[in-house]
């Protein structure tokens, strides 16, 4: 039997236990909370470790123990959660640590409510830690991508050292939908030499530290990450395609958003309106160049998102001013429809 | 399928994920049928998932003339499972026919608050399984989660319903591979197999595959899907 029917929590959870994740510490919240259900059942079955810490700043602490030491380690949570473990996030990437956190997100900001959101999009892609600081961030748009996402982002991790996040969404972490686990492609990672594993006297101790006394050695570990972040940002964008070939109103839109999108476009296309889809998969780094090059022949732009506009600023960015962007969506933990999102391609194809 | 299985009080409960909520409305649907001229109500006592629910199916219900009883804040951010209190007047009700979707696992816990009730009036537990969710796959695990879902609740399970499918993409083939594993499933833990669960839209042909299988004997239950679909 290849395929097994999933809830994507559950999904992300058993694809991080194949990738060969030990260590999992989280703190219950909703709507994340089956991803440490899940490992709570499956860890100790491989000789891992499922531990509920007393809090989510615990928990992203342990987790930067555990990669400190060299393992594959991560934690999940949800909006207000993820608030709690930006301090640590900013330690993991000073310390150069590769780790996985998941952030299935609700509706914000404050306590907000328990639906489905895209509102952290700033938080993930800007300002999840102070800093000079960026983090991998992956948006999966099914139940199979949220398994195929997270073996990826931690291979990901460790291929650049440093964290990776999957930003999903309530909605996906609580639907279920069929997976195959035997599809995914092992990359050739680097051995983690810089790990504080044990010298076993065979070698110099290795030290995993944020702090640096001389403000030009901060500097020059700073520009060196730096290096490294746009090697990422050449080599590792990754979006997908619907439609765009002859495209007049590209839609811009990620994870859950992404699948309405794609419905209104088949909808609309029905009716003659030359629309299609950039779904961008990594959300840092962004795909820029890609939609830089659509806007040579779209004519206009539309960024559909569970929040107030967030990611529509990436889009302007990329844009750069060659076309008209606008924004469509809905928050505080509602879904847009398909009828709606239709709705606004059809006034954007009878404007331009 | 052994209409007697389904009494007046008919808890569905199982995994979570396992289909329970999709079983759940298709039983109260059969119920009309098997209890002409009852009323037939369907209760939403999920307190495990907030976002897929029998409160979701509240139109396919009313269009079945079926009376949904479901917490008066579900779908909101304070959902918690406050039935309406006419729910505890339907049990022992000889004159009604009472669904219950319950939550998965531990979920079922909130059925207790009616124990003493439920036990005094005589009730059906439906357990529902499915061999694609890899918690529930193989029968042995299956025995456990029943296990847990009866300490949890304080009654027992007394048919099992083989809801083995993967969603959308379930094929014929895939319902007759799973037939054993539903027989197997009613064997261990010690219940009647009550049906294996078909869904006509996705797999259309299944009593044909049953029956070149060799299974024309068993007992099918087809269903419409009542999951919320979100784009």
């Amino acid at each position: 039997m290849s395929k097994v029917l999933m809830k994507g929590n559950e999904a992300i959870a058993e694809a991080a236990i194949a990738a060969g994740c030990v260590y999992f510490f989280g703190y219950p919240i909703t709507p994340q909370t089956e991803v440490a259900e899940y490992m709570a059942k499956r860890l100790p079955k491989v000789s891992g470790l499922c531990l509920q810490a007393e809090s989510e700043v615990a928990a992203i602490n342990m987790l930067m123990g555990a990669s400190a030491a060299g393992t594959r380690a991560m934690t999940s949570s949800s909006s207000p959660g993820v608030s709690l473990k930006s301090e640590g996030i900013s330690y993991i990437a000073g310390c150069d640590l590769p780790c996985l956190v998941v952030n299935v997100q609700r509706g914000g900001p404050g306590l907000g409510g328990i639906q489905p959101s895209q509102q952290d999009y700033y938080q993930a892609t800007r300002g999840v830690g102070h800093g000079d600081l960026r983090l991998i961030v992956l948006a999966p748009s099914s139940v199979q991508e949220m398994a195929s996402l997270t073996a990826e982002a931690f291979d990901l991790a460790d291929t650049y050292r440093m964290p990776a996040m999957l930003l999903a969404d309530g909605a996906l972490g609580q639907m279920m939908e069929p997976v195959d686990f035997s599809v995914f492609p092992k990359r050739e990672l680097p051995e983690k030499t810089w790990a504080t594993n044990g010298t076993k006297g065979e070698r110099k101790k290795n030290i995993v530290n944020s702090l640096f006394i001389d403000p030009n050695e901060l500097e020059d570990s700073i520009r060196a990450r730096y290096e490294r972040y746009a090697k990422v940002e050449a080599d590792e964008v990754r979006y997908e395609e619907y439609m765009t070939d002859d495209a007049d109103i590209i839609l811009v839109a990620f994870g859950i958003t992404a699948r309405i999108a794609k419905s209104a476009i088949a909808d609309t296309r029905k009716e003659g309106i030359k629309a299609g889809l950039l779904r961008p998969i990594t959300l840092w780094p962004f795909p820029k160049k890609k939609l830089g090059e659509l806007a040579d022949t779209a004519k206009v732009f539309l960024s559909v998102e569970m929040s107030m506009g967030q990611m529509v600023d990436d889009v302007r960015l990329a844009v750069n001013g060659k076309r008209p962007v606008h924004f469509f969506g809905r928050t505080g933990g509602i879904i847009p429809s398909v009828e709606e999102v239709a709705a606004e391609i059809r006034k954007l194809a009878q404007a331009y | 399928m052994d209409n007697t299985q389904l009494r007046n009080l008919s808890i569905v409960a199982g995994h979570y994920g396992a289909g329970k909520t999709n079983f759940a409305v298709n039983l109260a649907i059969w119920a009309k049928t098997v209890f002409p001229g009852l009323p037939v109500h369907a209760a939403d006592l999920d307190i495990v998932n907030p976002y897929f629910r029998t409160a979701d199916a509240v139109p396919l219900l009313r269009e079945h003339g079926i009376d949904p009883l479901i917490p008066a804040f579900a779908n909101t951010n304070v959902d918690i499972p406050s039935l309406p209190p006419r729910m505890r007047g339907l049990i022992g009700s000889k004159n009604d026919v009472t669904i219950v979707d319950v939550g998965g696992d531990d979920g079922s816990v909130a059925l207790g608050m009616y124990r003493q009730a439920i036990l005094e009036a005589g009730y059906s537990l439906f357990y529902v399984v499915n061999r694609f969710r890899p918690l529930i796959a193989d029968p042995e695990d299956a025995v456990g989660c029943m296990i847990e879902i009866e300490r949890a609740c304080g009654l027992r399970c007394t048919a099992l319903v083989n809801n083995s499918n993967l969603g959308a993409e379930t094929t014929e083939k895939d319902i007759v591979d799973c037939v054993e594993y539903g027989r197997e499933c009613a064997r261990r833990c010690g219940i009647p197999l009550f049906c294996h669960v078909w869904c006509p839209e996705y797999a259309p042909d299944t009593p044909l595959f049953m029956e070149k299988g060799g299974y024309a004997e068993e007992p099918l239950f087809p269903i419409v899907n009542a999951t919320k679909r979100l784009f």
